[in-house]
């Protein structure tokens, strides 16, 4: 083993049953640094990390290789020799590595207290009595910054917040002070405030006690924010390795650069066409022969890249890649464009599509409570304010992108205008094309039904929001037989609705579960558009997406837009895909919308003391350790329980005596409204044109 | 524009297998390939259908009817069968089974029985009997088996007290103990989707009202009151409407489970994205129901109810077994084992028992059966 | 914790007083009462009962009265002082016969549960934890068996192989010299030398029914990220199964405790039938029969009442066992 490594893994093979999921892996995990593992959903990362532990759930098992580990006595143990069930490699567990997890609420038992967990982890491998393990469980808590420890050791996991769970198990992963540490995506399930914060947390407990952190992630820019070295994965091999500046700044693989070019930006221009990766990653059983990358690659070559299995080679020191255009065969490779191209996709700033400055939509004052009943008689005895007083224009052909993060109502709200809730009160005005403003809420009879295929809506999930039970062409076309569409006409339809969102026509005749999400979710987009509507609603409809798909599918979106001249209403809780897409954004905190304005204004001169903290969670934007940083504290408020002054009072750095006195009213100007009484007196911090990622 | 998705191979992951059809293949498609998977599932459901075909014809397949009898035979034990006989001109192929000779041991002043090699009873297939109406429609007088010559004795399951056949006798009770099940479960569904739906559609207090008494019906213990029920029904009235009180007070207690399933699915249903969508695509109430809801959960109310048969045949049994349920002249399974009604019976005639094992077949095979259709309700799963 | 347990407690009054009112209907309702059955039984024997006898009787026992008013006097004796009524057919204050029936009634109902936690628990868990082994497959199958025999075929059965292959007369649950004698050491050897055999029968159906349940609810567990959580600790795997899935698994597997404790009082009227046992069952059978009807109103009261009970106690089990009901419902 080299001395500068903690562990070594070597030709690794990892089956389920028949199927090899990790295939000849090698993996070097430096001591006392943080590796991150990139790659897509279904690549291997997760049960790479599980067989570091020998804990992969059955049948998955380790079927060959080794994993050298360097234990605290300086002995080396293989690890992929070990029993799973022996003595020593529980030894290992808990001790020398331990394992955190994306979802803490089941990673820990609802069953007993954190404080128990905790201790547990220290009692299975020191001789402590049971006050003493108590309070190493309080200092540990205390050093992950859990408010109050002495109370919340007490806790149970349904007591606590999301950000405070994640906190108890780091505390119980480290709680032994393990020489390596493996998150498995710790902040994915996280909202991006809390993520900036626990991501603070593990780097400087990472740099504290000097442990390696092999930490996987989907995420570049968490990888830009955490790592120092980057390992990035396909279909269980690493393909690229080395420093991140290097691998984030000048990416040899063709995965690596695809994964960077189809992530959204905010350095330069927001609405720059993101480039999409072709296809999706295959399933482990139909990898694909030679490099598993090659039937996505654009830069592959036939008889060499789709036979020979590519080899890693050091592209400098501490730099590897597998790819051919590196090896010995080189030369027949062209040379890349050192930017990547950009296709001649439609996007947002093709000048053809230029929003009219005719509102679709104007809605106000709108309010959406959801009574809050108890007892027998279901009594009503409060309200959740999810849409609260909320007030905004969508313009014909614009995209407006509605952000805030969980829980702040943007989902109740374009809910409530696409007509899946009735609101309490305000009002909404629908005015299409050479027609007559129609109020929504009074709107009945042949009016309604004309609206419900105006105003359409793509749902998150493109699981669940596909009926399993009816074909593809029934799905479609359900919206056309309810309005009395002839059967031939509606087949013509669904085959050029199909044509349209990228999926073959014979397609109709299929059931969704044939398709993948990202081919569902073109399905529900060829629903949503079946009507010919003005306005669609997209409710976190690229959110469950892996990354490559997800970019296909907004680019897709974004032609649609261009092509049918259609309205988006984009509700997402990413920033990034929300600047890419959108014309203008509306940022939503606590059921009220507190800034809004065009794309550029919202991104380079907020003015809302919120926006301002999302802007500064946003991952990748601060190198490591950078100064100055914005953190939120504590919590979205209790929306049965509204305060009288600013929701955002509690938290916000700059919140005065003034700010809790009255919600503070809409200021600004008809293009950029912000409602926050100090706005004037405020420089804010933005995302600023330098190259943010790349400074990491 | 561009397909992209077709880069990589036609169709997603879950396509694999779409060379053999599968992205075309429907909802019951795909319960029928996942419950031919479940071995036990299937099997039980071969012999559920074996048990129902016995219910409708019972008639054709019993060797005699239910008005034949032979005092002689009282408690005479099952005939051997035997495969063939040597008649002096060496061995022939001639199934039969020898009638008996009694005696009464004056000392246990028990009657025993012994084979007659001399007068066997030849027996065959679809021999002719006594005579009976098919499905009442069809007259006829043959049997599927049974002792060539009519009217000789034939029991090769052995008799009761008055000297019956318990095998016919069984045969016969297989129709009134099935469709006992069937005819229960069926109004309990009516009640159960009724109200299960009622509650699941209004919800608030209409729900909450129901949830409770739901509840309260669940925590009764229902053999008591069952008992309580039965008891009730006076001895004066006819057999054919003491079978329908019977199915009724069964499915009064018997609602319940199969109205939370009801609601259950449609609460969660109601949620889904699927049934917004339907909303949003302008489908009013019914169609959403009946065209997107109901099919959904089909499934699931098919395998509830095949788990929920086997109970009432067993409630039906027990309290017939009690003398409390049905009576003669109807013949079920437990107003068969009425004739076990003590241990020394029993002993002395174990061949008594005979329709409870015909009640552990039907019951596991409806088990095996409802498990079976429970795994495969939800093929999108794994 | 003390308020959930009080609004528990107070859940289940209303349906006490339900269970009481539809006891008392179910005996009250149907046409005829003891009386009239009385009579019959004379006529049958050839004695005919005069009409104005009947009536004088009726009088004498209160049933001239209307329903409502026969339900309140029977309710408010019993909560007042206990006192549940007549029974025409023992000549005897119904309480007189009820609590020594109760007593045993509940005893065996108890030990059954006792019977199935002890056998099914161990076999569930080594059932899901060997899944797919020739254990499971027998565990599985021996569940499925013991869900489709009817207790009284399995009482009938059992006894007989008492009876046949042991030559012992199985019946009631004291020996002749015990059944009226006074409680005494003796006496409970006694009964716990007759109690097993019923306990077992009583208790095969719920055993199945638990070891499915348990099974299922423990696979579902096993591959849990806690589980993975806590192996990561290096916690040992006999450990880790007993303290993090089977404790999860513990959960549903309670709150279906109520389920199979009715099914234990209510299956376990049919086998003191069939077995003779000095329960509630028969007396409650042979007072329906002869429209006893304080007596059979009292006996099916006084069962659901323990149903209740026991309901009551295995919420208050589960609230102690989650900590997830005791304090978000507290």
């Amino acid at each position: 083993m080299q001395p500068q490594n903690l562990a070594e893994i070597r030709n690794l093979d990892i089956a389920f049953a028949d199927v090899r999921v990790v295939e000849g892996l090698d993996l070097d995990i430096p001591a006392g640094k943080t590796l991150c593992l990139v790659g897509e959903s279904g690549c291997g990362k997760s049960v790479t990390a599980k067989a570091l532990l020998q804990v992969i759930d059955h049948p998955g098992r380790v079927a060959g290789g080794a994993i050298r580990f360097r234990q605290g006595t300086g002995n080396e143990i293989d690890i992929a020799a070990t029993p799973p069930r022996s003595a020593a490699m529980r030894a290992l567990r808990g001790a020398d590595i331990a394992l955190i997890h994306q979802e803490p609420m089941s990673f820990l038992s609802p069953l007993y207290t954190i404080g128990n967990q905790i201790a547990e982890a220290l009692t299975l491998h020191r001789k402590v009595s049971k006050a003493q393990a108590r309070q190493a469980a309080i200092a540990m808590l205390t050093e992950v910054g859990m408010p109050d420890p002495e109370r919340r050791v007490d806790s149970y996991t349904f007591q606590l917040s999301g950000g405070q769970r994640q906190r108890a198990m780091i505390a119980m992963a480290l709680i032994n002070r393990p020489r390596l540490l493996i998150a498995d995506e710790p902040t994915t399930a996280l909202d991006v405030t809390t993520q900036a914060n626990i991501l603070d947390l593990m780097r400087r407990l990472q740099a504290d006690s000097g442990m390696s952190m092999l930490f996987i992630t989907h995420d570049l820019g968490v990888v830009a924010e955490i790592a120092d070295e980057v390992a990035v994965m396909y279909l269980g091999r690493i393909v690229e390795r080395g420093p991140v500046d290097e691998v984030l700044g000048h990416p040899q693989h063709p995965y690596t650069q695809g994964l960077l070019a189809s992530m959204p930006r905010l350095d330069g221009d927001f609405n720059a066409p993101l480039q999409a990766i072709p296809g999706m990653v295959p399933p482990p059983v139909r990898k694909p022969s030679g490099c598993a990358f090659h039937p996505r690659c654009s830069r592959a070559l036939k008889g060499i890249c789709d036979k020979i299995e590519p080899l890693q080679i050091a592209t400098g020191p501490d730099r590897q890649v597998a790819c051919h255009a590196f090896g010995a065969e080189a030369a027949r490779f062209a040379v890349p464009p050192e930017q990547p191209q950009k296709a001649g996709l439609a996007g947002a700033s093709d000048p053809s599509r230029q929003p009219s400055g005719r509102a679709l939509l104007e809605v106000a004052h709108l309010d959406k409570h959801f009574a809050v009943r108890a007892g027998f008689f279901q009594r009503r005895i409060g309200a959740i304010r999810a849409v609260n007083d909320v007030s905004f224009d969508i313009f014909a052909g614009e995209t407006l992108g509605l952000v805030g993060e969980s829980g702040c109502g943007k989902s109740t709200l374009g809910q409530t205008i696409v007509g899946l809730h009735t609101a309490d009160g305000g009002d909404m005005t629908y005015t299409p094309r050479n027609g007559m403003p129609v109020d929504l809420r009074s709107a009945r009879g042949a009016v309604a039904r004309q609206l419900k295929t105006d105003i359409r809506m793509v749902f998150q999930d493109p699981t669940g929001s596909l009926n399993p039970r009816m074909r593809v062409r029934d799905i479609i076309g359900e919206v056309l037989q309810v309005n009395g569409v002839a059967k031939p006409e509606i087949e013509v339809r669904v085959q050029k609705l199909l044509a349209r969102v990228g999926l073959s026509p014979d397609y109709a005749e299929r059931y969704p579960h044939a398709f993948s999400g990202g081919q569902r979710q073109r399905i529900a987009i060829a629903r949503a558009l079946a009507s010919n509507p003005q306005l669609v609603i997209a409710d976190e409809a690229v959110s469950a997406l892996d990354v490559s798909v997800q970019t296909q599918i907004i680019n897709m979106m974004r032609e649609l837009q261009a092509d049918l001249g259609l309205t988006y209403l984009f509700v997402s809780h990413d920033l990034g895909v929300v600047a890419n897409i959108s014309d203008r954004v509306a940022v939503m905190y606590a059921g009220r919308i507190v800034e809004i304005g065009p794309t550029n204004a919202i991104f380079r001169s907020p003015r809302h003391p919120y926006t301002e903290a999302l802007l500064a969670a946003i991952p990748g934007r601060h190198q490591r350790g950078g100064a100055g940083r914005i953190r939120l504290e504590g919590h979205v408020p209790d929306p049965a329980h509204p305060q009288p002054g600013c929701a955002f009072a509690d938290r916000c750095r700059y919140a005065q005596h003034a700010c809790r006195e009255a919600p503070p009213p809409m200021a600004g100007t008809q293009e950029h409204g912000f409602a926050c009484i100090r706005a004037d007196e405020l420089t804010l911090r933005a995302v600023h044109q330098e190259r943010a990622l790349e400074s990491a | 524009m561009s397909t992209i998705d077709d880069i990589t191979g036609q169709i997603a992951p879950s396509a694999a297998k779409d060379q053999h059809g599968r992205g075309y293949d429907g909802h019951w498609a795909l319960v029928w390939q996942k419950f031919r998977k479940h071995k036990l599932g299937v099997a039980g459901g071969i012999v559920v259908l074996l048990a129902y075909f016995v219910a409708l014809v019972p008639e054709f397949l019993a060797p005699v009817t239910l008005e034949s009898y032979m005092p002689a035979y009282s408690y005479a034990p099952p005939q051997p069968l035997h495969w063939g006989r040597d008649d002096g001109e060496g061995w022939r192929f001639a199934p039969h089974v020898n009638a008996y000779n009694s005696v009464i041991d004056y000392n246990s002043g028990r009657r025993l029985f012994e084979e007659d090699v001399e007068a066997p009873v030849y027996v065959g297939l679809f021999v002719r009997g006594e005579s009976y109406r098919l499905l009442g429609l069809i007259e006829s007088d043959i049997h599927l088996f049974g002792p060539i010559e009519a009217g000789q004795p034939f029991f090769i399951a052995g008799a009761d007290r008055l000297g019956r056949d318990i095998l016919s006798r069984t045969i016969y009770g297989t129709r009134i103990s099935m469709t006992i099940g069937l005819v229960g479960v069926a109004l309990s569904l009516v009640f159960g989707i009724l109200i299960g739906g009622i509650s699941g559609l209004f919800g608030g207090v209409v729900d909450n009202l129901i949830q409770r008494l739901i509840e309260f019906i669940q925590s009764v213990p229902s053999i008591p009151l069952w008992i309580g029920l039965a008891a009730a029904i006076p001895q004066s009235v006819p057999p054919l409407q003491v079978y329908f009180l019977i199915t009724i007070i069964l499915s009064v207690l018997g609602w319940t489970s199969l109205a939370r399933v009801v609601r259950g699915r449609f609460l969660a249903m109601r949620n889904e994205d699927f049934v917004k969508a339907a909303r949003l695509d302008g489908c009013g109430p019914v169609r959403i129901i009946f065209r997107h809801m109901l099919p959904s959960f089909l499934s699931h109310i098919i395998a509830v109810v095949s788990l929920a048969i086997p109970g009432m045949i067993l409630a039906e049994t027990a309290l017939s077994y009690l003398g409390i349920g049905l009576r003669t002249p109807i013949v079920s399974w437990g107003v068969l084992l009425q004739e076990a009604q003590n241990v020394r019976t029993i002993a002395a005639a174990p061949w008594l028992l005979l329709p409870g094992g015909a009640v552990i077949v039907a019951v596991l095979a409806l088990n095996f059966l409802g498990d079976g259709l429970r795994d495969a309700a939800d093929p999108y799963s794994d | 914790m003390g308020h959930f347990m009080l609004r528990r407690m107070l859940y289940a009054l209303p349906a006490l007083i339900a269970v009481s009112i539809i006891s008392f209907l179910v005996i009250s309702i149907p046409p005829g009462d003891f009386i009239t059955r009385t009579a019959e039984l004379r006529a049958a024997q050839g004695d005919i009962m005069p009409l104005a006898e009947q009536e004088a009787m009726r009088r004498a026992y209160g049933l001239d009265q209307p329903i409502p008013l026969q339900y309140w006097n029977w309710i408010t004796g019993i909560v007042t002082r206990g006192d549940f009524g007549y029974s025409f057919a023992f000549n005897l204050p119904v309480k007189d016969v009820i609590w020594p029936r109760m007593g045993l009634t509940i005893v065996l109902s108890l030990a059954s549960l006792l019977f199935i936690w002890a056998v099914a628990i161990p076999i569930g868990i080594y059932s899901a934890v060997r899944r797919y082994t020739v254990g499971d497959y027998v565990a599985t199958f021996l569940g499925f068996l013991g869900l489709a025999v009817p207790n009284f075929l399995l009482a009938l059965a059992a006894m007989y192989i008492a009876f046949a292959g042991f030559g012992l007369s199985v019946g009631g649950l004291f020996s002749p010299e015990y059944v009226e004698a006074p409680w005494s050491w003796e006496r409970v050897v006694d009964l716990l030398g007759h109690l097993w055999l019923p306990m077992i029968v009583l208790g095969t159906a719920g055993t199945a029914s638990v070891i499915r349940i348990i099974r299922a609810n423990l696979i579902d567990e096993l591959h849990k990220p806690y589980v993975t959580a806590a192996r990561a600790k290096g916690k040992g795997e006999f450990a880790l199964l007993m303290k993090y899935p089977v404790r999860h698994a513990l959960n549903p597997f309670v709150s279906g405790q109520n389920d199979i404790f009715v099914d234990i009082v209510s299956g376990g009227t049919i086998v003191a039938i069939v077995m003779g046992l000095q329960t509630t069952g028969p007396l409650l059978l042979d007072a329906l029969r002869t429209q006893d009807m304080y007596m059979a109103a009292s006996f099916i009261l006084m069962l659901s009442v323990l149903v209740v009970l026991g309901t009551l106690l295995s919420d208050l089990l589960l609230a102690w066992l989650d900590p997830r009901i005791r304090y978000q419902q507290g």
